[in-house]
């Protein structure tokens, strides 16, 4: 793992230079990377609490992730984050490692979705 | 790069969102629209931005015709951040222009109680009573202790829920009616403890009839003024002369010099009125700061029809923008050394860029900031009392709030479609609406000429804050008090 993910940080290879910069980098470092695009435009959320959408049904349902450009660029959360939570709630098994039987670790590194979801990587039967 | 990854941005299109790329002291940095944040960039997110210099691409190709000059994990953390900060966005959010939206409850922060409109002076570039005036002859000319009083009011309970409220005298000259004013600031003095709120007070003058006692008020009441002044002598008396034609400059010199010997409580700031004619920036700050002794110096371009004489032309703006920067200089080099320049074009241009201003309105007028004629009628601002298109009200029976929005929504961002794809439109807004009424006779025109002198200058005071802010980033810390207190940032002239 690298260090980056081990824990929230602060750019590397912008610099804020104006407080309204250093309050975009807080948001981005205080919440993860995924809450920073969570919560919608940069800059103007006053939400300071992540909020965590529970069950993929209801709001990242398989065939639903794409943006309204139909890209996955603008989604709030990144695609793998819906794969994770394919695996979890188990619905949507084909696509992701059995870790009933075969990959139980397959989210070992993945202690939080929203932070570490880079650790969830492909398997190799 | 992990795969996840890679496939996540190989599946969309990206392009640079709005931003104005610029260099300080041979570093990159990006001033980006609309959050109005500055980031400094490294040799990978300018690298990365370059690569979408022409449209929208597939960021996954961008990444690759990199490859060969840096590490993947830098190409894609340096594409991630330039994605979060909003630098690099899908292209549906590229351009973001804030739809308008009733304000219903702006708590009123200002009022400027314009005492009289009469003037001992008789400056021929007035907007007030030279050829642009847009005020007809009132019938009250001076405002009475009544008036004030109510307007005090007024303030008080439109002020909401905010505990710092700023009352402005201002006139025609504003001493020719100092009995009201010395009233209504012990009124509202009274009045601010009764109601629990802080009230400051500042006052606009020309100077010419200070005297030790008046002196003695406004230190005492911490009365913060500014006073009207072009300069040396004969810029002063150019312009700003009496109805004979006399020049103004050796009466008001000795009363300025006692006003900066005893008002020590605050600042007394000049405010010089920049034409055509009179337009030597830098010997008009010299002479105002280190021979006359004002701490804080700001200059304005005249307003006026583009007709007459006097008004500015593009080589007028060219050449004022050409002197702040050698202004601008100087504050830098203050700055890098913890001292202060009271130039106050810059310190208010570094103001809105420490905070990251973002404005869909060019200033308070109608929302935050009313004015009030001399027969307590409401106007937008002190510019606009006493024209009879621009009335909002009256004191006594309060605010047209129909009128009001409608006035807001003509002068709102979102109307203004020439400033749609300017980079500065989040600071400007399209200025002063006084001067869009004056020049085109329309409260909500864009002042479209002098775009390009409030970008050549808004760039300039970017390359001057992100200079300090490598050089002495405590240096700001100043702007985060001066917030903090809410100094007024209206009604200075």
């Amino acid at each position: 793992m690298k260090d980056r993910e081990k824990e929230n940080h602060g750019m590397r290879h912008l610099r804020a230079i104006n407080r309204k910069a250093r309050r975009i980098e807080q948001l981005m470092t205080a919440n993860g990377d995924v809450y920073a695009m969570y919560q919608g435009p940069v800059g103007g959320g006053q939400q300071t609490t992540p909020r965590y959408p529970m069950g993929c049904s209801l709001v990242f349902s398989p065939g639903w992730e794409v943006d309204s450009a139909g890209g996955t660029a603008g989604l709030c959360q990144p695609v793998e984050r819906d794969l994770y939570d394919c695996y979890v709630t188990c619905f949507w098994p084909a696509q992701v490692p059995d870790h009933l039987n075969n990959y139980p670790d397959w989210t070992k590194k993945c202690g939080a979705a929203a932070k570490d979801w880079r650790n969830i990587d492909l398997v190799f039967p | 790069m992990s795969d996840g990854l890679k496939w996540r941005f190989s599946v969309t299109e990206l392009q640079l969102a709005e931003m104005k790329r610029f260099t300080a002291d041979g570093k990159e940095y990006a001033f980006l629209i609309p959050s109005s944040s500055v980031v400094g960039l490294d040799e990978v997110t300018g690298a990365i931005l370059e690569g979408f210099k022409d449209g929208p691409r597939n960021p996954a190709a961008v990444l690759e015709t990199l490859s060969g000059h840096f590490n993947h994990d830098d190409l894609v953390d340096g594409l991630s951040e330039l994605h979060q900060v909003g630098a690099i966005t899908a292209p549906e959010h590229a351009v973001t222009i804030p739809p308008y939206r009733q304000q219903k409850d702006a708590p009123l922060s200002t009022l400027v109680l314009n005492v009289t409109n009469k003037c001992n002076l008789s400056c021929k570039y007035c907007y007030e009573y030279g050829e642009d005036k847009l005020a007809a002859p009132a019938a009250t000319r001076f405002m009475d202790e009544s008036t004030a009083f109510e307007s005090v009011e007024f303030l008080l309970k439109r002020g909401g829920h905010l505990p710092r409220l700023t009352l402005t005298f201002f006139g025609g000259e504003t001493l020719l009616n100092f009995k009201v004013v010395r009233a209504t600031v012990e009124y509202a003095r009274r009045r601010a403890r009764e109601s629990d709120k802080k009230i400051d007070f500042s006052l606009t003058t020309n100077a010419t009839l200070l005297t030790d006692e008046i002196i003695g008020f406004l230190t005492e009441n911490h009365v913060g003024v500014t006073i009207s002044i072009d300069g040396p002598k004969e810029f002063q008396d150019r312009f700003r002369t009496y109805s004979n034609g006399a020049g103004s400059y050796d009466q008001i010199l000795p009363r300025i010099k006692s006003l900066l010997k005893n008002h020590r409580t605050r600042p007394v700031g000049a405010r010089v009125t920049l034409t055509s004619q009179v337009m030597d920036v830098i010997r008009i700050f010299d002479h105002l700061t280190d021979e006359i002794g004002f701490y804080e110096v700001g200059f304005a371009p005249v307003t006026t029809s583009a007709n007459t004489l006097y008004s500015i032309g593009t080589s007028g703006f060219d050449s004022m923008l050409e002197q702040f920067t050698k202004l601008g200089a100087r504050y830098l080099e203050k700055a890098a050394r913890g001292e202060y320049l009271g130039f106050s074009n810059m310190s208010d241009s570094l103001q809105e860029i420490h905070t990251g201003v973002t404005k869909s309105y060019a200033c308070g007028a109608g929302l935050g900031l009313l004015g009030v004629s001399p027969s307590g009628d409401i106007a937008l601002c002190h510019r606009f009392v006493d024209s009879a298109d621009h009335k909002l009200g009256n004191i006594r029976t309060g605010v047209d709030e129909q009128k009001r929005h409608e006035f807001n929504e003509r002068t709102h961002l979102a109307n203004k479609v020439e400033c749609h794809t300017c980079w500065v439109r989040g600071m400007c807004s399209g200025g002063c609406y006084h001067e869009a009424q004056v020049r085109y006779g329309d409260i909500g025109h864009a002042n479209l000429h002098y775009c390009d002198w409030i970008r050549g200058w808004t760039e300039v005071c970017l390359q001057t804050y992100a200079e300090i802010a490598e050089k002495n980033p405590s240096f700001f810390e100043r702007f985060d008090e001066r917030q903090g207190k809410g100094e007024p940032r209206y009604a200075s002239s």
